[in-house]
């Protein structure tokens, strides 16, 4: 093929490339279309008055500086970062605890997993109706629970200060696609690491700190940087547990369900202030950009590399 | 940190071990088995026990919807009528089944064609394309959701079902990226042997390379189709107009009116179990590629 290319003149391409060129068409119109455009746009936006009807208005740092002085956005980004540290560090272990119980060794696997896979299928929307249920003062299957060992339950959809922990178990509850992906880990480590570990005289918590988690940490690490995204773009779940027509426009008791994305939706949909939205989408943008590389970074001294590092 | 050192070095012999590994006390094994079974019965009850539960309290009246009852007494059946003439569901249904299948058609031929242009065919800046797909499956969608909205407005189609599928069309990177993994993985010589036969790349790519990647391309179907199935956002900002309410949104605008405000949510507990069977049914049908699917990419629908 690339004999051809020579013979040719330079912007005459070959076939292979025409057809190379066809096939990633349809993404390059995509991306410049819904990706990077937007991205640019909102960029704009960020430093403007737009209320779609008339025109955006250049307004330079207006919004930012409008964001220092907006109660409901330290509320909302203080929800959001205390919902990811609270979720992703507890759902972690939680989940790498049920893959190694699957890897245990033991009988119908694939039941197991099964169940445990079960709440992430279930449609979000679905899972917070049942959830709402769960988690009432009346009769909710948690306080029931909580009743037997003696606790008595908080009203954790009613009490601002139970909500965020409330949601967090929830989200606990479906972590099951992070325990397919450990387990799946798992299954990769050498067998005969373990092995000579058990010649050499080294018990099960020795094998677990020395082979175990080094060899999946890399997954690990990427199932943290998933989990933390995804912990600070909540949306689905606290939207239809406390939708804000019930809650007098807040999201749920005294603002406690207000996560960002909820916020920036609020701000751009339902108050038409574009501009200030798009800021606020930029700020989150920078956000996580910075956590992932503080993530990446702290890394590089906890993750197992073959090269030995 | 964790591991540089060899595993094998600072141990000090123990216990009696069998050869591979199994204590060879037999209490302390069956022991440590009771202990994995109890732990693993607990775990799948906590996450089995809520669903039965939903179904009780979707079979209870009214009045009872909130107590403490594992069987409900009557049980109202009738919940499950009663729901279809509160709640428009086969409408939604109908709605979220059309995004759900033409969002899985667009995606799967667009990311797999993207894809093969990006495994298997040389074309200058196909590096740069690459990257380009990286860099979206990175991006976070709330940067771009604005922006979307005014395009989907100005070609005047909010308020339809295309801003909820149409998307696809341009393939989505986390499967352009899924699919070039497995299109890199086959042999050269599939695509030489078409070439000297006289095949044209697009015949190629549609004659030899789909029916290979089959089994990538039906877990890309069974990932998108749970996205679309679940996608509440698409919805809540595109659709206002009720006869094109989908399923996730539907039942969010129900839990207000029916929920908060009637008290009737044994109903919506019906209609939850309604809009979750699909899911578990598909799953059912095809768990072996919800699984692989998920622990060899890690996506998740």
């Amino acid at each position: 093929m690339a004999g051809n290319r020579t013979t040719k003149s330079r912007f005459r391409l070959d076939e292979e490339a025409r057809a190379g060129f066809f096939f990633v068409s349809p993404f390059l119109l995509g991306f410049i279309v819904f990706t990077a455009g937007p991205l640019l746009a909102s960029f704009y936006f960020s430093f403007t008055r737009y209320d779609v009807l008339n025109p955006p208005v250049w307004r330079g740092l207006e919004n930012y500086r409008n964001m220092l002085q907006d109660e409901r956005f330290s509320k909302t980004l203080y929800n959001s970062l205390y919902f990811t540290l609270l979720y992703v560090p507890t759902a972690i272990p939680f989940a790498l605890g049920l893959a190694l119980l699957l890897q245990a060794r033991v009988r119908g696997v694939s039941f197991w997993r099964t169940a445990f896979y079960l709440p992430e299928i279930t449609p979000a929307v679905a899972a917070g109706v049942l959830w709402l249920r769960i988690l009432s003062a009346q009769n909710g299957l948690l306080n029931e629970a909580l009743a037997v060992i003696g606790i008595n339950g908080p009203a954790w959809t009613i009490d601002a200060q139970w909500v965020k922990p409330a949601i967090v178990m929830m989200k606990l509850w479906s972590v099951g696609w992070i325990v397919v992906i450990y387990f799946a880990a798992l299954q990769q480590v050498p067998k005969d690491l373990y092995e000579a570990a058990i010649v050499d005289g080294a018990n099960a918590w020795q094998r677990f700190w020395r082979i175990t988690l080094p060899m999946i940490s890399n997954v690990i690490f990427f199932t943290v940087i998933m989990l933390t995204i995804f912990s600070l773009n909540i949306f689905t779940e606290p939207m239809v547990m406390f939708p804000p027509q019930v809650f007098g426009g807040q999201m749920g008791p005294q603002d406690s369900a207000l996560f960002y994305v909820l916020y920036l939706f609020d701000q751009a949909f339902r108050n038409f202030r574009m501009g200030y939205a798009s800021a606020l989408a930029w700020v989150l943008f920078v956000i996580t950009l910075i956590i992932v590389t503080l993530q990446v970074r702290g890394s590089r001294r906890l993750v197992y590399t073959d090269s030995g590092q | 940190m964790l591991s540089s050192q060899p595993v094998t070095q600072p141990l000090k012999p123990t216990t009696r071990t069998s050869t591979v590994g199994r204590t060879t006390n037999p209490v302390r094994y069956w022991l440590g088995r009771l202990l994995i079974y109890t732990a693993l019965l607990f775990f799948a009850l906590l996450f089995i026990v809520p669903f039965v539960w939903l179904v009780s309290n979707s079979l209870k009246t009214a009045e009872q919807a909130f107590d403490a009852n594992w069987i409900p007494r009557p049980i109202m059946w009738s919940n499950y009528v009663r729901i279809f003439q509160e709640v428009p569901l086969l409408l939604m249904a109908r709605n979220s089944v059309i995004v759900a299948v033409l969002g899985v058609l667009a995606v799967v031929l667009s990311s797999s064609m993207i894809a093969y242009g990006l495994a298997r065919l040389r074309f200058p800046g196909a590096g740069l394309v690459f990257a380009a797909v990286l860099g979206t499956m990175m991006m976070p969608g709330a940067v771009t959701m604005i922006p979307g909205y005014l395009i989907w407005k100005k070609l005047n189609l909010v308020n339809t079902l295309y801003p909820l599928w149409l998307g696809n069309l341009f393939g989505s990177s986390f499967y352009i990226f899924m699919l070039r993994q497995f299109l890199l993985t086959l042999p050269q010589e599939i695509i030489d042997a078409g070439r000297v036969d006289g095949a044209s790349y697009y015949r190629i790519y549609w004659q030899l390379m789909l029916p290979l990647i089959r089994p990538a391309l039906l877990s890309v179907t069974i990932f998108e189709f749970q996205a679309k199935w679940n996608d509440f956002m698409g919805p809540l900002i595109y659709i206002q107009n009720p006869d094109l309410r989908t399923l996730p949104l539907g039942l969010q605008i129900f839990v207000q009116h029916l929920g908060y405000g009637q008290f009737r949510w044994e109903l919506l507990f019906a209609a939850s179990v309604l809009v979750t069977l699909p899911m578990v049914l598909l799953f059912a049908v095809a768990q072996k590629q919800f699984i692989e699917g998920i622990a060899t990419t890690g996506i998740k629908g």
